[in-house]
This record gives C-alpha cells, structure tokens and sequence, in this order.
C-alpha cells in the first residue's frame, strides 16, 4: 500500500527557504536540497527501497535563476549547476534528494510546466510568496507514471537523525 | 566496445538501484537503447513519447555534451563514459 512520504527539515532550513524567495521576489529562488533518505542507511532492506522513504533535508545549496529571460515565472537549474550540488552533496557525505523553487503571488502548487519538467524520486519544495511574503511551503514527487505530483508531508525537526 | 553509462541519482530506483551499467555500443543512442531495454521503466524518463531525448535530459560522452557532439549519433569508443545528468526547471503557471 501506498504510503506518503514524508520529507523532514529543521525550522531553521525552512526558514532559510522562506527567506531565499523573499529575497529574489518578484523573481523565483532556486536551489538544491541535500540530504538523506532513511532507506539508505547501511543495513536496511534494499528491497523495501524505494518505497514510502523517509527523507531528510541537511542542508540547503542556494542557486542562481538562470532563467534572466522570465525569471517572475520560470526557474531554471543547469546541468552544469546540478553537478556542483551534487559535488557539494557528496563532499558531505550526502546526496542532492531534491530542489526547492518559490511561486511569486502564486499558490504552493505545482504547475503544469512544473510536472512536465520534474524528474521522479526528488522532492520538489515549492514556497509562495505574496507581495514579498512568504507564505505557504509544500513538497511534491512526481509520480512514475509522470502524470502527476502527489504531496509530501513536511514535518519540522529540530534535530537531524543519524 | 564497451562503455559505461553512469546513472542520475533519481532514475537509480528504475535501475535496480544501479549507479552505472556497462553496455556494449558504438553509440550514444545505442548505449542508451541498452539501457531503456534493460531497465524499461527508465524510458518515458528520458525519452518522450515521440521517441526524443527529453530537454531536461543532458547527456555527456565523457566531459563532453552530446548537444555540442552528433548528438545521439556521437560515436563511442571502448572505455568512454557517458553521463545522463538532470537540469531542472519549473515555476508558476
Ligand atoms: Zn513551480
């Protein structure tokens, strides 16, 4: 049975997050989330990954929207870009679990030009920001018949597991 | 000739957790119809369903774009690597 996952962060990151997309109003923030996901740790069992994983949110790699051209309503992340989060991730002894991006007076949802270019198995943090304000933070995954997001719980924690 | 094709941290559920697969390939798109054969789930991933490489899908021969190459028709040869590495794009309406 199909679980939701459920995406872990410490207020302070998502703060961070919020603050990222006040910053760059009326443009859209962009960045890499770096992390773990529970059902890699050493030991558990391979079979179960990757269903309904548990995932934690370490630490945030902040980027530069390379969109210049419509940078109100488009993100963009290039290959170049993911390479160094992914570098950075590792140098952690973590890996890059998914982006966050912010929707300027628009709502947390995902949009249909996010689905169409959102890869599987990352966790997509999308935070709206009202005249300047930040406001609701949601977390999607594509699903893997790309059709749809469905939701991730967001649960604040104070202290990283190991 | 074999080459290796290294696997972007998200499509590795769909490939049996893999980080990379050797193939057999003279190229790119041979290499990566190795892959979608094998592991079949990756497919609509990479490709659309007109059969084209998806935008957000960058692939490297070596440090090397493909874009900038002959694109799935860059030939490979024995001991290249190639890299499918995401680029992300979203945002409102
Ligand atoms: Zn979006």
């Amino acid at each position: 049975m199909a679980v939701e996952p459920t995406l872990w962060i410490s207020g302070q990151l998502a703060e961070k997050i919020r603050a990222h997309g006040a910053e760059t109003y009326p443009h859209e923030c962009c960045g890499a989330l770096l992390g773990r996901d529970a059902g890699e740790v050493a030991g558990s069992d391979p079979t179960k990954y990757p269903v309904a994983p548990e995932r934690e949110i370490l630490a945030l790699y902040p980027l530069v929207n390379r969109r210049d051209d419509s940078p109100r309503n488009r993100f963009s992340v290039t290959s170049e870009d993911v390479m160094a989060a992914e570098k950075a991730a590792r140098e952690s002894g973590m890996d890059v679990v998914g982006w966050y991006h912010s929707h300027p007076d628009h709502p947390a949802r995902p949009s249909q030009f996010d689905r169409d270019h959102a890869w599987p198995w990352y966790s997509y943090i999308i935070v709206s920001v009202q005249n300047g304000a930040p406001q609701e933070m949601t977390s999607w995954r594509l699903n893997d018949d790309r059709q749809e997001f469905s939701p991730e719980g967001i649960e604040i924690r104070h202290r990283a597991a190991v | 000739m074999t080459v290796k094709v290294m696997i972007p941290t998200p499509l590795r559920p769909y490939a049996g957790k893999r980080a990379s697969a050797e193939f057999q390939a003279a190229t790119v798109g041979e290499a990566l119809g190795h892959l979608t054969k094998e592991f079949a789930e990756l497919r609509k991933h990479l490709f659309t369903e007109e059969g084209k490489l998806r935008s957000f899908v960058n692939v490297y021969v070596n440090d090397e774009d493909i874009r900038y190459l002959a694109k799935e028709n860059t030939p490979t040869k024995d001991g290249d690597t190639i890299s499918i590495v995401p680029s992300i794009a979203g945002g409102v309406s």
